[in-house]
């Protein structure tokens, strides 16, 4: 008899990640129709997905209905699941499709214009805050404090939300520039220009608070 | 030389290794005089490292438990649908 993964084993270091081993036995059970394999699955890959679509989603009630929207379009494309890559990779582009959704599904209002957290220059092309004072305390050592990466985070919430996605599948969920175009359907040279300007405009945000500053 | 704007505009090509030759020793020539420049780029770099260390799941060893309530709806979905 198969032996699928018990949700109440000891969770693999990563959360999510399943040694082969068992992430072989689950697709067979996922593929047979077993309702114990979809629960498992569930259970597992849930935390960590959930953690996704709330990226993108800062609505609590919108990231559940993206997780649940991944959920349904998972178990509807599990036949096709062919195993060429990790289930946590597959269920990863699933849950960011279905936040991306959701979001294009709201109703848009007028984005607000990134240009006030870009640099500004003197007309001989220096910076207007020409000599930028360098961020002298070690930023991220201070990651280690829960209040500054809350900090970080709701730095990335402030930005329009067209740079902020770009942002969130390059930087953080680990897309390159042709799958990340792919996704929000514009081309390769758009992500790179937004992905420079979202990381201009959250440098500008965490500036205040790194700019030799000793202990933000 | 490049200007401290023509830099700033280089940056996203020069951290990905996309930045041709000439234009990358012309960045790094004008890096060599301009402290305020190596400065920006240093926080620029600082910025990428703080967003994805602040998100990434190993900075939170426990992820959010999905409810049970929500467990429950999906599950039931999956069976309506077939």
């Amino acid at each position: 008899m198969l032996r699928l993964p018990s949700v109440d084993e000891k969770a693999p270091r990563e959360p999510g990640i399943l040694p082969a081993e068992e992430e072989a036995a689950l697709v067979r059970g996922l593929r047979r129709g077993d309702a114990a394999a979809f629960e498992t699955v569930v259970r597992r890959f849930g935390g960590p997905m959930l953690a996704v679509a709330r990226r993108f989603l800062p609505q609590t009630h919108d990231a559940e209905d993206a997780l649940q929207d991944a959920f349904l379009s998972a178990f509807k494309a599990f036949a096709g699941f062919e195993g060429g890559s990790r289930l946590s990779t597959w269920l990863h582009r699933i849950v960011v499709n279905a936040a991306l959704m959701k979001l294009r599904s709201r109703r848009r209002k007028p984005e607000e214009s990134i240009d006030d957290l870009l640099p500004t220059f003197r007309e001989d092309g220096h910076a207007a805050d020409h000599p930028v004072p360098g961020w002298r305390t070690s930023a991220e050592e201070n990651l280690e404090r829960q209040e500054t990466r809350q900090i970080v985070r709701s730095c990335i919430d402030r930005l329009p939300e067209s740079y902020r996605n770009v942002l969130l599948l390059r930087d953080i969920e680990g897309f390159d520039t042709a799958e990340t175009a792919r996704l929000l359907d514009v081309n390769s040279n758009v992500v790179k220009i937004r992905l420079h300007r979202a990381r201009q405009a959250l440098r500008t945000l965490l500036n205040p608070r790194f700019a030799g500053a000793r202990t933000p | 030389m490049i200007t401290c704007r023509e830099l700033y505009d280089f940056i996203h090509d020069y951290l990905s290794g996309e930045l041709p030759a000439p234009e990358g020793a012309r960045f790094e020539e004008h890096l060599a005089v301009c402290e305020s420049c190596v400065n920006y780029l240093e926080s620029y770099r600082k910025t990428v490292a703080l967003g994805k260390r602040a998100c990434l799941r190993d900075e939170d060893p426990v992820p959010p438990e999905v409810p049970e309530e929500l467990v429950r709806a999906i599950l039931d979905s999956r069976r309506r649908s077939g």
